[in-house]
C-alpha cells in the first residue's frame, strides 16, 4: 500500500512543494488527486530531505493544499507498449485517447531511456529516398539520421513533412515500416492535416500517433517526445522496425521546458531558456540512431518554427549543434510559389557522405552535388550584384550561372508536393542543368566523370 | 573512507551528511546502485557530490560511501586504440559487461585490463640508481607505439630487481631499494585527473605540427606544443578540421576528447581510424590513437570530467617522449557542464551565467598544453598541442567561451557560415583567423624546403586581402571599373581560394596534402600570377591572357587530385604556363602586326 501524503506546501506555477515525505526519489512518477476526485500526473524534480518538489504535467489549477492526496509510486513516468500500438492514438502522456480499447501492454518502458553506448552504435549509411530532389541528392537523409526541418511562421513544413512521410514509406514495401507522430502543442488544425494525409495514404495503419494540442497542458509537452521516441525504440530495437519518427513542434517543448526553468527560478540562459537546454534536447534527439545486432532503426525528423525566422535563436541554434544536418525553408523560395521551398544552401545533411556514391545511389552523386551548391552559389551571388548595378554588370560565365539559377530554382527544387522523384531521375536532371556551365567551370568534377555524363560535343 | 547519508537529490548533485571525514575530490559510491561521483564541496558535515551517472530514482536516506581517492587515471599499456568514457571506463567491456547497447548505471569496470599480457623488455641493469620519470624498459604496444615504462613520480631507489618477459598491468616486474626499504613496482601508475603531470621544464614551441591541411599548414600553422581554438557555428565543420587533424597530424600520438556531442561521430572515429593509413608511419592510424567518449546524452558531471582524462593521458605519452596532439569536441560543452554544477550548486553567476572561475578554468586546461623536457635523469622532449573546437551560441564568438579561449590560445581558426554555405571547406575565414606562430614556422619550413616560404605566404595574405578590397569596389560600381592588373588579381585570388584553400577531407586524395605539394601547388598558384603580369607588361590584354590560358587554368584547378607520387605533374603544369603565356604574347604580337 502506497503512502498518501497530505502535506502539499506550496504551488507555483507548474510546481508542487509536498512537505514530510519519506522514501521518495528523484525523478518518481506521482499520482495527485484533486479534492473533486480528478486524478493527475506529476514527477519529482527535486528531494530534499522531506521535502519533494513536483513538476505537474496536467498544471496546478484547481488544486488544494488541504484537500489534495499525493502518492509516489516508486517509479519513473512510464509507457505502456506493445505492437497493437501501431495505428492507435494516444495523448501527450500516452494514454489512448481514440476510444478504442485500452492496450494488453507487453512491457511498461521509463520514457526518458538510456543513453546508448557509442560503441554500440552502427553508423547510419543506407539511403532514404525522400522522393525530393533537394533532399536525395543535395541533403541526402539516411536511416537512422535526426535531420530537423527549421521553418517560419506560416511555411510549408508540414507538407514537407507528410510528404517525406508518404514518399519515404514506398521504396521501403519489402521492409517492416513504422511512422511515430508526436504533435506537441500544434493547432488542431495542423494535426487534422497530417492525421487526414496518414489516412488517405493509408500510412495510418502503419502510425502510433501521440496528441497534445495548442489547448492540452503545456507541460504534458515534455513529456510527449519521449513518449514517442520510447514507442519508437520499442518498435525500432526490439520488433526490428524501421521507424520515421516527425514531432512537430519542437519550439512549444522547449517553451515547457522554460516555463518550468522559471517556476524554479533557475539563472536563465539565453532569453530565458535554461542553460541545460542543449543538454536536454540532446537527450531526445540522441535517441535516433540504429544499433549493432538489431535490424531496426530510428530515424527523426522534428519539426520547428524559427522566432521570427532567425536561426541564432536559442531553439534551432541548439538543435543545429546536436542534430545531423538540417532541411530550412526560405520565405523567399514560398513567397514565389515553390514547392517545397527547400532553401538548400543553409541546409545540410552531415551523414550525406557515407550514404551516397556508387553501390548506394550512383557514383556521379557527390560530384554532382558540390558542383551544384557552388554553382547556386556563385549563381545567387551574381543576381545580387546585377540587382544593384543591373544586368550589364555581369560578365558572360556570371549570366550562365545566372541561368543556372533561375533554372534550378524553376525546375528542380520546385517539384511540387506530389511529385516522386527517384534518386536517378534527380541526377539525371542535375547534369541538364549543370550543361547550362561551361565545361571549365566544373572543376569539381573529375574528367572520366565529365566525359561519360556530359561527353564533349553535347 | 567515510560512509554517509543522502539528504538531497536534483539531477546530478547530490548531497550528502555525515561525510566530515571525506576530502574535497574524493571519489563516491552513491545509493543503492553504487553510482560513481566526486565531492566538489563540503560544508560542515555536508558534501555536495557531483554524480557521473543518471541520479534517476535514488533518494534521501540511500548511502553514500568514499574512496578515499581522488579522480584518477591508471596509466600503463592497454589505452591506445581503446574508447574510454569521460571517467575512462572502457565502453567495449562495459557492453560486454552489461550485455547491453545502453550504459546500465552502477557499473565498475577496471580501466585497463587486468588479464592481458605485455612482453615487457628491460632497458636498465640491476643496481642502477633510479629517480622519477626514469624508463625502466618498455612494451610494444603497436606497431607503432613503443609503451615506455616510467618510474613513478616521487620515487626514487637502487634497481634491485627487474623482469623479463610477459606480465599484466597489476604484475610486478621491477623492486627498488628506497630509503624506506624495498618497494614493488607494477607497469601501471596512476594520477589524479585534475593535476598536471610534473615535468622538468618548459620549452618554446619551434616546429610546425603538419596536419595535411593547406589552410592551415600554410596560412595558420600550429607549433607542436602550441594551442588552437576552432570556434565555428553549428556546421562549419570544426569536428571534420578536428578529425582530419586526427588522421593526418604528424605526431607520435592523439588523443580525441568527444566532449557532448554526438554519438554517431564517435561510431564514425571508431569505424574509420582502422581503415586509414598514416602517411608518417605506414600503420593504421588507430594504432596511435585514445579515443575518450563522453556524447551528449552521456551525463553532463562526467563531461565535465572527460578533458581533464584526456590530457591526462596526452601528459603521460608526453612524458615517455612523445609528440602528442589532444583534441576537445567541443570545449564549449565541457564549460556548459561547468555551468550547470555552477547553477546547481546556486553560486554566484558571472557572464552569461558561467561561473566566475570559467576563464582560470580554461587557462588552466590550456597550460597543460605545451614542449617540456619530462623528468627523469635524462630527461626526454615531447610535447602536447592542444586543439579546441568552440561552439558559440549563434555563432557569435563575443561569449566567454570564446573569448576566455583566444585569450590563451595562440591560433584562431575562425569557421565561418557564409563559406561552409557556398561549401568552401575547411571554412576557415582567411581574412579573421591569425596564427602567432606564424612567423617562425614559416621560417623553419623555408629551410626544410629551401624556399623562400615565408615569402610565398606573405604573398598569397596579401593577395587575399587585396582581392576583398576590390570585390568590395566590384559590388558597388562593377568590375569594368577595376584595372586589367587587378582584374587579374581576382583571377589568381579566386585560383587561391577554390584550387589551394578549399580542401575536400571526404577525397580519397584530395584529404591530406604534403608540404612539398603544398609548395608545388602554391607556387604554381603564384607562378600563374607572375607570368601573366609579366604578359601583361609586355602588352598582353587581360581578355587575351584569360582565353589564352583556360586549359592550365583547367589543369591548376586540379592539381589538388593530383596523388603524392606523381607531383611531377604539377611541375608540368608549372611549366606550362610559361609556354602558354608565350602563345598568348605571340598570337597577339600577330593581331596587332596586322
Ligand atoms: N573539409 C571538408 N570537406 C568536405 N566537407 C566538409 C569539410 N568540412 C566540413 N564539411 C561538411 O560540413 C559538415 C559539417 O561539418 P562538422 O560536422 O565538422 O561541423 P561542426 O562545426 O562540427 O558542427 P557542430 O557544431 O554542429 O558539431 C560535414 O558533415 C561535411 O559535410
Ligand atoms: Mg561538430
Amino acid at each position: 500500500m502506497l503512502k498518501e501524503y497530505k502535506t502539499v506546501s506550496e504551488i507555483v506555477g507548474p510546481l508542487m512543494t509536498v512537505q514530510g515525505v519519506e522514501g521518495v526519489k528523484f525523478d518518481e512518477l506521482v499520482d495527485i488527486e484533486l479534492q473533486t476526485g480528478e486524478r493527475r500526473r506529476g514527477q519529482v524534480l527535486e528531494i530534499n530531505g522531506d521535502k519533494a518538489v513536483v513538476q505537474l504535467f496536467e498544471g496546478s489549477s484547481g488544486i488544494n493544499l488541504d484537500e489534495t492526496k499525493v502518492r509516489f509510486l516508486g517509479k519513473p513516468l512510464s509507457l505502456d507498449v506493445s505492437e497493437d500500438m501501431i495505428g492507435r492514438t494516444f495523448d501527450g502522456m500516452g494514454r489512448v485517447n481514440d476510444g478504442g480499447p485500452d492496450l494488453i501492454p507487453e512491457k511498461s518502458l521509463d520514457i526518458n531511456g538510456q543513453a546508448i553506448n557509442p560503441i554500440a552504435r552502427e553508423y547510419p549509411d543506407e539511403f532514404i529516398q525522400t522522393g525530393i530532389s533537394t533532399i536525395d541528392h543535395l541533403n541526402t537523409l539516411v536511416r537512422g539520421q535526426k535531420l530537423p526541418v527549421f521553418s517560419g511562421s506560416g511555411l510549408p513544413h508540414k507538407e514537407l513533412a507528410a510528404q517525406i512521410a508518404r514518399q519515404a514509406s514506398v521504396t521501403n514495401k519489402d521492409e517492416k515500416f513504422a511512422v511515430v507522430f508526436a504533435a506537441i502543442g500544434i493547432t488542431f488544425e495542423e494535426a487534422e492535416f497530417f492525421m487526414n494525409d496518414f489516412k488517405e495514404t493509408g500510412a495510418i495503419d502503419r502510425s502510433v500517433l501521440f496528441i497534445n494540442l495548442a489547448n492540452d497542458p503545456a507541460i504534458e509537452r515534455i513529456a510527449t517526445p519521449r513518449m514517442a521516441l520510447t514507442a519508437a525504440e520499442y518498435l525500432a530495437f526490439e520488433k526490428d522496425m524501421h521507424v520515421l519518427v516527425i514531432m512537430t513542434d519542437m519550439t512549444n517543448y522547449a517553451e515547457a521546458l522554460r516555463e518550468i526553468s522559471a517556476a524554479r527560478r533557475e539563472v536563465p540562459g539565453r532569453r530565458g531558456y535554461p542553460g541545460y537546454l542543449y543538454t536536454n534536447l540532446a537527450t531526445l534527439y540522441e535517441r535516433a540512431g540504429r544499433l549493432e545486432g538489431t535490424k531496426g532503426s530510428v530515424t527523426q525528423i522534428p519539426i520547428l518554427t524559427m522566432p521570427e525566422d532567425d536561426i541564432t535563436h536559442p531553439i534551432p541554434d541548439l538543435t543545429g549543434y546536436i542534430t545531423e544536418g538540417q532541411i530550412i525553408l526560405s520565405r523567399e523560395l514560398y513567397n514565389q510559389g515553390y514547392q517545397p521551398p527547400i532553401d538548400v544552401l543553409p541546409s545540410l545533411s552531415r551523414l550525406k557522405d557515407k550514404g551516397t556514391g556508387e553501390g548506394k545511389t550512383r557514383e556521379d552523386h557527390a560530384p554532382t552535388m558540390n558542383q551544384m551548391f557552388s554553382a547556386y552559389a556563385q549563381g545567387k551571388e551574381a543576381k545580387e550584384l546585377s540587382a544593384v548595378l543591373g544586368e550589364a554588370a555581369l560578365s558572360d560565365s556570371d549570366k550562365k550561372y545566372v541561368e543556372f539559377t533561375n533554372k534550378f530554382e524553376k525546375e528542380y527544387v520546385n517539384q511540387g508536393n506530389y511529385t516522386d522523384r527517384s534518386i536517378e531521375e534527380t541526377l539525371d536532371l542535375g547534369w541538364d542543368l549543370l550543361r547550362v556551365l561551361p565545361r571549365p567551370e566544373l572543376k569539381r568534377i573529375k574528367d572520366d566523370m565529365l566525359d561519360k555524363y556530359m561527353p564533349k560535343g553535347e | 573512507m567515510s560512509k554517509g547519508t543522502i539528504v538531497s537529490v536534483s539531477g546530478p548533485l547530490v548531497t550528502a551528511s555525515g561525510m566530515e571525514t571525506a576530502n574535497i575530490q574524493d571519489i563516491c559510491r552513491v545509493g543503492e546502485l553504487g553510482l560513481i561521483g566526486e565531492i566538489i564541496e563540503m560544508r560542515g558535515d555536508v558534501a555536495s557530490i557531483q554524480v557521473y551517472e543518471e541520479t534517476s530514482m535514488v533518494g534521501p536516506g540511500e548511502t553514500v560511501e568514499t574512496t578515499g581517492e581522488a579522480l584518477s587515471v591508471e596509466l600503463a599499456p592497454g589505452m591506445i586504440s581503446q574508447m574510454f568514457d569521460g571517467i575512462q571506463r572502457p565502453l567495449d567491456e562495459f557492453m560486454e559487461k552489461t550485455q547491453s547497447n545502453y550504459l546500465e548505471r552502477g557499473m565498475t569496470i577496471a580501466p585497463l585490463n587486468r588479464d592481458k599480457k605485455w612482453e615487457f623488455v628491460p632497458s636498465v641493469e640491476v643496481g642502477t640508481d633510479l629517480t622519477e620519470g626514469d624508463i625502466v624498459g618498455t612494451v610494444q604496444e603497436t606497431n607503432v607505439i613503443e609503451h615506455r615504462i616510467m618510474v613513478p613520480y616521487g620515487v626514487k631507489g637502487k634497481l634491485k630487481s627487474i623482469e623479463t618477459g610477459s606480465f599484466t598491468v597489476t604484475d610486478t616486474i621491477y623492486v627498488l631499494e628506497t630509503e624506506t626499504g624495498d618497494k614493488e613496482f607494477t607497469m601501471m601508475q596512476k594520477w589524479p585527473v585534475r593535476q598536471g603531470r610534473p615535468i622538468a621544464e618548459k620549452l618554446n614551441p619551434v616546429e610546425p605540427l603538419i596536419t595535411g591541411q593547406r589552410v592551415i599548414d600554410t596560412l595558420f600553422p600550429v607549433a607542436k606544443g602550441g594551442a588552437a581554438a576552432v570556434p565555428g557555428p553549428f556546421g562549419a565543420g570544426k569536428t571534420v578540421v578536428q578529425h582530419q587533424i586526427a588522421k593526418w597530424a604528424d605526431v607520435d600520438l592523439v588523443v580525441y576528447v568527444g566532449c557532448g556531442e554526438r554519438g554517431n561521430e564517435m561510431t564514425d572515429v571508431i569505424n574509420e581510424f582502422p581503415e586509414l593509413i598514416d602517411p608518417n608511419t605506414g600503420e593504421s592510424i588507430m594504432a596511435r590513437t585514445v579515443l575518450i567518449a563522453n556524447t551528449s546524452n552521456m551525463p553532463v558531471a562526467a563531461r565535465e570530467a572527460s578533458i581533464y582524462t584526456g590530457i591526462t593521458i596526452a601528459e603521460y605519452f608526453r612524458d615517455m617522449g612523445y609528440s602528442v596532439a589532444i583534441m576537445a569536441d567541443s570545449t564549449s560543452r565541457w564549460a556548459e557542464a561547468l555551468r550547470e554544477m555552477s547553477g546547481r550548486l546556486e553560486e554566484m553567476p558571472g557572464d552569461e551565467g558561467y561561473p566566475a572561475y570559467l576563464g582560470s578554468r580554461i587557462a588552466e586546461y590550456y597550460e597543460r598544453a605545451g614542449k617540456v623536457i619530462s623528468l627523469g635523469s635524462t630527461g626526454r622532449e615531447g610535447s602536447i598541442t592542444a586543439i579546441g573546437a568552440v561552439s558559440p551560441p549563434g555563432g557569435d564568438t563575443s561569449e566567454p567561451v570564446t573569448q576566455n579561449t583566444l585569450r590563451v590560445a595562440k591560433v584562431f581558426w575562425g569557421l565561418d557560415s557564409s563559406l561552409a554555405q557556398r561549401r568552401h571547406f575547411p571554412s576557415i575565414n582567411w581574412l579573421n583567423s591569425y596564427s602567432l606562430y606564424s612567423n617562425d614556422m614559416n621560417s623553419f619550413v623555408g629551410e626544410k624546403l629551401d624556399v623562400d616560404w615565408s615569402g610565398m605566404v606573405t604573398h598569397t595574405k596579401s593577395l587575399l586581402q587585396d582581392e576583398s578590397e576590390l570585390q568590395e569596389i566590384v559590388r558597388l560600381v562593377g568590375v569594368e571599373s577595376l584595372s586589367e592588373k587587378d582584374r587579374l588579381k581576382l583571377v589568381t585570388a579566386r585560383m587561391v581560394r577554390e584550387d589551394y584553400l578549399q580542401q575536400n577531407a571526404f577525397d580519397d586524395v584530395d584529404t591530406y596534402t604534403s608540404r612539398n605539394k603544398q609548395y608545388e601547388m602554391l607556387n604554381t598558384i603564384l607562378k600563374y600570377q607572375q607570368e601573366a603580369e609579366k604578359a601583361m607588361g609586355l602588352g598582353a590584354y587581360y581578355d587575351e591572357i584569360i582565353k589564352g590560358t583556360e586549359d592550365v587554368r583547367e589543369r591548376i584547378g586540379r592539381m589538388k587530385f593530383v596523388p603524392e607520387e606523381e607531383l611531377s605533374r604539377i611541375k608540368e603544369i608549372n611549366a606550362q604556363i610559361e609556354k602558354d603565356m608565350k602563345v598568348v604574347l605571340e598570337k597577339g604580337g600577330v593581331e596587332s602586326d596586322a
